[in-house]
This record gives structure tokens, C-alpha cells and sequence, in this order.
């Protein structure tokens, strides 16, 4: 088993896979982020893989082809060298039109670059969680064919590929400098199924570049760490299932927030809570496309459920399947138990409305306009925000231990009512209850500036009356509850520090008996280096801040959920995309300060410019 | 011939066997998308070969309804368990020689001898079209057999 920060991602904006520094896939689900796994050996080393490694002892380096989702992993042995290129083929709305593409693939490209080198891939597919049938039959020259319930799976290569024991498929070839190879494995749902020859192998290598550096080069972003934003932007888009525009927080499950642990969730849904931060992240850099899909699917999945909201969906806004332990595999280095589904989906998170309003604020900050429908339902947030607003909940962290009333979700609810007013204000928002939503706002205001201000802390706390801090706390400032130079906000920021630091810039998100052991979240080390970015600091403390959390990325740039404060290294899912978000969210604060612009600016025009209809 | 009501029921009985393999590729019975398979010999876009196919799909139904029309002319009359026989035939005959010349008459489908290539990147059907799923045969069957018991109950002269 292999350590998460040694990994790398492909994908297809469908799916994706996680790739070793070892050259070994150990984490695909197929045809989409939340299908049972096919190769799962990240969670058990008898749930699958797919090695392809020198048979010799090396050693290995991974980076992304610059301004790509391209993958090379590139061992050194005694007798040479060689390179492995990993992706999932990607082209053009236009280019699909004149190819004929496989409904998924992975594509692994071998080049000997020095010396002799042999080469071997083993293909041990363990559909279903390692617990699905599957048959392996050697097809001739149309390939291996994997017979699954999920679909059929043909593996390909320019070696022979020879079935051993009916449970894997294995190829080995001595390589010499300059020869190639190539590998490749399908999967298909329909039939007839596309197999790729390997004479367009190389082809698709060339549309695949071309097609991520195209969209990179939408990137407008020139601000300090631009290689790491531009990273993140590219995990992110990763993590966009195209189909939809829904955005998976986490391509995998259950890899633990604490080793050992029984911190084990599936984040392979898309959270309400990730969108204001999310779409503001996408606007920021240029992805309006990707930001405004983003705000539709928000508005049509939640349609169902209005004026409730769930705390999650899947990628076409159902209800995530139901949780359940998987107690056939062992978990990652023993973190125990391994769930599939998410049962966070039944929680009463008070945030999430804030969320989604503001999403629409920024949809409406960067010229979108709301059609009838949308408005309606944005009145319905806003009453149902009114009637509930009194009640405990889960809040922010989804904890499993009970409501209580969490000061974060008291201010995303003031954030709620104050974006419907000022959306109403500038004329987008018509048929609200002014007066009672005023009024509401403001009875959520002093609700928390009296009792979520504990004066012997002498901080903003995690809850009501409450003792402890928590790392969201740095986000009163971010949503405009607070001026980030305000003495409470200075104040606070300097507790949170001080409680909660984990050394190294890093924060934790709280402190407390849910999460003994717990590593450093990484959104939350991001947010204190956006809270001195937009005024809570220097721009110099800002950008050290900045810079340091940068450097625990691991080889390839990418983060998981939370930071292993003594390691430095990844923990939980991986890549994580509210971290990602987190970073590029701090980078675009510090570019606009640098400048000298409104660090985040939450003025609404008014509605009398063009732009598009959310529907 | 009675031409509105060959249109008609060779309309309807097209539409349920397209139905009948749409929702056995949906139950996971057959992975077999016809419209894809026949859209692909005119582009290689996958979202408009479906498009396509359907359309070519629905002249085909037209068409092969014109046999069947032409047989009970023949044999002076039209009811269900005709249909039903001349179905069976139909399917048999898709199952095994229609398969066979497949790779032959389709523009973009490899061939089990030679593989792949850069043109022809299909997964051929092979024999009784079991490439595309050990129970495509039973499949194809019943939809044949939904096809002739339609225009055979429906058809009037």
C-alpha cells in the first residue's frame, strides 16, 4: 500500500484515477467518480491495480506535463531510464465530433530514455469494491476482455498480454533506448465498445495536451504563486463532473483524516457548503463557463428538495446512496471502517443556504441575471432561514455528536438574508418580505455579536455561549460580517493561533474529543492566510503565509483534505477540492491587495446590465 | 398493399423493439446499442451517431415491415403467431448471417482477424453478437419476436 501524498490524478471530468510515484493506479472508480471502485488497493491491497513499473529496483519521480492533467512518472534503474505517461484521454466538444472516442480509457504511454530497461504491467481488476464478478478472456487481437456488471473492460498493449489464473493480466517487454510502448484500458457501457489502435495512441496524447492548455490558458490569474493556483485550477477542473457541472469534493472514499482512525467518509458528492467558496474561486480565475455550470446545477439540484436543502447530492443532484461499511477491506494502513455513501446527507446544517445565496450573489457580482424561478426559490431560502434560524444543527464540520447552535451557521444565515436584500436592493430580487427579513438579519447579528463573543476568550467562538474557537470563525471577516481589521476579528484571529495552531502556518479546524489526533485542515490553514490578506495582516505576512502552506503540496502540487502537522504530508481524501479552492481563494484575496484593489469586493451592481439568465 | 396500416403498426413495432433493447441494455442484459452501432457507419460522433442511428433505425423497421407485409400477402393472411414465426426468422437470421457480414458492410468496425486499426476501432459482434453480452442473443430474440407479433396482430389488408 502506498502513501496518499505519493500519488498523482488523472481524469476526464467523468472520472478520475490516482497514480503512484511506484507507477501503480490503485484508486479508479468507472464510469463515474461514485461507481464502485475497480481498482481499490489505496483501501486494501487485494482490491486491485494496475503496476507498471521496471522490473528492476528503481527509483521514481512524478510531475504533470506543464499546463496539463497529463501524468509522468519516471524511474531510474541500474541499466536506464524510462517514463511512463499516464492520462484519460480529453479533446474538444469539436474534436469529439471527428473522433471516435472510447466512453472511458486510461492510456499509459512507455518511452526508454537511456540504457535497458525491462518493463512489466500486471492488471489485477477487483470490480465492485473487490467484491463484483468478473471474467478475463483473451479476445485475440481485439484484446483481454474483463466482463464486469458494471460493463466490459478491454485491455490492450503492444506486448502480448497473458491472463494468469483467470485474476490478472500480465505484459513485460525489454526496452532500449527509444523504443515505446503502450497500454491501454477501456471501458464500455455500450456496444460496440471503441478500441483505440496503438498507431492513435500518440494522437490522443497530442489532443489530450492540447485540450488542457487550452482550457489552462483561459487562466487570468498573475498574482504571487501562480504555479500552485494554476495547479489547483486544474485539480479543480478535475473534479467537475462535465455533465452536469456538479463539483465532487474528493475523487476517493475513506481515506482517514487520522490514521488509525475510524474518521473514514466518502466524499465523492458535491457539497452545498463548497459553492459560494467554490464559484467564487472559478470566477476569480477566469472560469466563468465552469463557474456559471457550477450556479445551474446548484439551482436544478436542489429543485426537488426547496425549500430544504440537502447538505449533499450526487453529480446529477440525487440523494447520495446510502451509507454503509465495507468490512471485507481493510482500509488504508488499517483505518477501519471503509464506507461507501454518505449519511451526512440527513444532517440540518443551517449554513448551507448562505452558501448557495451567496453563489448567487457572485453569479450576479460577474454580470448573470436570475430568471423568475430562481427568484422565487431564493425567497423561499430566505423564508425558510426566518423560521429556522433559532434551532441548533450540525453545523459546518458535521460532526456526529448532536445539534447545537453553531456560530457559523448563524452567520452564513445572516449572509443569507443580507445577500437577498442587498440582490433586492439593486433590483435582481422582486416579491421579497423587506421588513422581515431586515428584521431577522438583525436579530442574527446581535445574536452573535453578544453570545458568540465570549469576552474571557476574548475571541468569536465555536458556539452559542460557547469555550472553545474554531478555524471557521476566520470566515466572519470573508462573508463581510466584520471588518477584517476590526479589533473582535484581530482578536480572534490571534486565539484561533494561538488554540489551534499546529505549527508551520498549519490550523486545525477545532479542537475537541470528536477529533483526537486529528490532522491540520487544510482549508482552514488557507483561511488564515486569506483573513491577513484582506486586512487582518500585512501583505508580507500574508504572502509568507501563503508561500509556506504552498510548500506542503506534495511532488505534483496537489493536497488532500487535511496536513499531517509533523510529517507534512497529505491526509485524508485526496486531492481535496475545498483545500484547492482554499488556496486559490487566498492567492486571488493577496493578488487583489497587491494591486491595490478592494481585497473582496461584495457590492452587487444594479440590474440594469446584460449578462446571462441562471435557469 | 394497404399502405397506412403497414406505416403504422411498422412504425409501432420498430419503436417497442427499440424499446424492448433500450431497456435490456439499461437492465444490463445486453451492452448492444443499436443506434449507436448503425450511427457510427456515418459519423464518428458519438452524441450525433445516436441521433443518427435512431433515425436510420426507424427506416430499417420501415423497411424489414415491408418483408413482413409482403409475406402475409403471400400467404393470404396476417395474425400474431405469423408475425411471431416470421420474427423468429428475422431474428435468427439478424443473430447469426447479419452479424457475420457486419464488419464487412460497417465503414468503422474491426474485424476479429485483424484487430483495430486506425479507421476501423469497433469491437466487432461475433458470433450470435455475444461480444456484446452473453444474454444480447435472448435479447435481440424478444425483440424480433415484440416486432412480428405487432405488424402480425395489427397489419389489416
Amino acid at each position: 500500500m502506498e502513501e496518499i501524498h505519493d500519488h498523482g490524478v488523472i481524469g476526464n471530468c467523468r472520472s478520475a484515477a490516482l497514480v503512484s510515484r511506484r507507477g501503480t493506479i490503485d484508486w479508479l472508480c468507472w464510469p463515474r467518480f461514485d461507481s464502485p471502485s475497480i481498482f481499490g488497493a489505496l483501501l486494501d491491497d487485494r482490491a486491485g491495480h494496475w503496476s507498471l513499473h521496471p522490473t528492476a529496483p528503481f527509483s521514481s519521480r512524478q510531475r504533470y506535463v506543464p499546463g496539463t492533467n497529463v501524468l509522468e512518472t519516471r524511474f531510474r534503474t541500474a541499466g536506464g531510464s524510462v517514463v511512463v505517461t499516464d492520462f484519460m484521454p480529453a479533446v474538444s466538444e469539436e474534436e469529439k465530433h471527428e473522433l471516435l472516442l472510447a466512453e472511458h480509457e486510461i492510456l499509459r504511454l512507455v518511452r526508454c530514455e537511456g540504457g535497458e530497461v525491462e518493463i512489466e504491467s500486471v492488471l489485477r481488476p477487483r470490480p465492485g469494491y473487490a467484491q463484483g464478478a468478473f471474467r478475463i478472456r483473451d479476445a485475440g487481437k481485439l484484446g483481454v476482455r474483463i466482463h464486469t456488471d458494471q460493463g466490459l473492460m478491454i485491455a490492450r498493449g503492444s506486448v502480448p498480454l497473458a491472463i494468469v489464473d483467470g485474476e490478472e493480466i500480465r505484459g513485460r517487454k525489454l526496452l532500449r533506448e527509444g523504443d515505446e510502448l503502450y497500454f491501454s484500458l477501456v471501458f464500455a457501457a455500450d456496444a460496440p465498445a471503441v478500441l483505440a489502435p496503438g498507431e492513435s495512441c500518440r494522437k490522443l496524447y497530442e489532443h489530450t495536451l492540447r485540450f488542457w492548455r487550452g482550457w489552462v490558458s483561459k487562466l487570468r490569474y498573475h498574482g504571487p504563486m501562480r504555479e500552485a493556483v494554476e495547479r489547483s485550477a486544474l485539480a479543480l477542473e478535475l473534479l467537475v463532473y462535465a455533465p452536469s457541472g456538479a463539483v465532487v469534493a474528493a475523487p476517493t472514499t475513506s481515506l482517514p483524516e487520522r490514521v488509525g482512525g475510524d474518521l473514514n467518509w466518502d466524499y465523492r458528492y458535491c457539497w452545498l457548503r463548497d459553492a459560494s467558496l467554490t464559484v467564487r474561486a472559478l470566477f476569480g480565475l477566469g472560469f466563468d463557463d465552469e463557474a456559471e455550470a457550477f450556479v445551474s446545477w446548484l439551482l436544478h439540484s436542489t429543485r426537488l428538495t426547496q425549500p430544504r436543502l440537502r447538505v449533499l447530492y450526487d453529480v446529477y443532484g440525487n440523494a447520495p446512496a446510502r451509507e454503509r461499511e465495507l468490512d471485507h477491506l481493510g482500509g488504508y494502513f488499517g483505518s477501519r471502517p471503509v464506507r461507501v455513501g454518505n449519511a451526512a446527507d440527513e444532517q440540518l446544517q443551517l449554513d448551507v443556504h448562505g452558501e448557495v445565496v451567496d453563489a448567487v450573489a457572485h453569479f450576479v457580482r460577474r454580470g448573470g441575471r436570475l430568471d423568475l424561478e430562481t427568484e422565487r426559490m431564493l425567497v423561499s431560502f430566505g423564508d425558510y432561514v426566518c423560521r429556522r434560524w433559532t434551532e441548533p444543527d450540525e453545523g459546518i464540520w458535521e460532526p456526529r455528536s448532536g445539534r447545537r447552535h453553531h456560530t457559523h451557521s448563524l452567520v452564513l444565515c445572516w449572509v443569507a438574508l443580507d445577500n437577498l436584500l442587498r440582490l433586492h436592493d439593486q433590483g435582481h430580487l422582486a416579491g421579497i418580505p423587506v421588513e422581515r427579513f431586515a428584521r431577522t438579519r438583525d436579530r442574527i447579528r446581535r445574536e452573535v455579536e453578544t453570545r458568540a463573543w465570549n469576552p474571557r476568550l476574548r475571541a468569536y467562538v465555536s458556539e452559542l455561549e460557547g469555550e472553545t474557537v474554531d478555524a471557521s470563525a476566520l470566515l466572519i471577516a470573508w462573508y463581510g460580517f466584520e471588518p477584517p481589521d476590526s479589533e473582535r476579528m484581530r482578536l480572534t484571529y490571534a486565539r484561533i493561533r494561538e488554540a489551534l495552531g499546529a505549527g508551520g502556518g498549519l490550523l486545525y479546524r477545532y479542537r475537541s474529543a470528536d477529533s483526537p489526533g486529528e490532522a491540520a485542515f487544510g482549508i482552514c490553514s488557507f483561511w488564515g492566510a486569506e483573513y491577513l490578506a484582506l486586512g487582518g495582516g500585512s501583505v508580507e505576512e500574508a504572502q509568507d503565509l501563503l508561500e509556506t502552506l504552498c510548500g506542503y503540496a506534495n511532488e505534483v502540487g496537489l493536497f488532500g483534505e487535511e496536513i499531517d502537522p509533523v510529517r507534512r504530508v497529505a491526509a485524508g481524501n485526496f486531492p481535496q477540492a475545498f483545500t484547492h479552492v482554499g488556496l486559490v481563494n487566498a492567492a486571488l484575496t493577496l493578488s487583489h491587495r497587491l494591486r491595490g484593489r478592494t481585497p473582496h469586493h461584495r457590492g452587487i451592481p444594479a440590474a440594469d446590465s446584460e449578462g446571462g439568465a441562471a435557469s | 398493399m394497404n399502405t397506412s396500416s403497414w406505416l403504422l403498426w411498422g412504425f409501432v413495432g420498430t419503436v417497442v423493439l427499440t424499446t424492448i433493447m433500450a431497456g435490456s441494455q439499461g437492465m444490463r442484459l445486453t451492452r448492444m446499442n443499436i443506434p449507436f452501432m448503425l450511427g457510427t457507419m456515418f459519423t464518428p460522433s458519438r452524441d450525433r451517431a445516436k441521433l443518427v442511428g435512431f433515425l436510420v433505425h426507424l427506416l430499417n423497421g420501415w423497411a424489414f415491415s415491408l418483408v413482413y407485409v409482403a409475406a402475409f400477402h403471400a400467404l393470404g393472411r396476417a395474425t400474431w403467431w405469423l408475425g411471431l414465426g416470421i420474427g423468429f426468422v428475422h431474428a435468427s437470421f439478424v443473430l447469426t448471417a447479419g452479424m457475420q457480414f457486419l464488419p464487412g458492410l460497417h465503414p468503422r468496425m474491426a474485424s476479429e482477424h485483424h484487430g483495430p486499426t486506425v479507421v476501423r476501432q469497433l469491437e466487432p459482434p461475433g458470433f450470435l453478437a455475444l461480444n456484446y453480452g452473453v444474454r444480447t442473443p435472448v435479447s435481440v430474440l424478444i425483440a424480433h419476436l415484440a416486432f412480428g407479433w405487432i405488424l402480425g396482430a395489427g397489419y389489416r389488408f
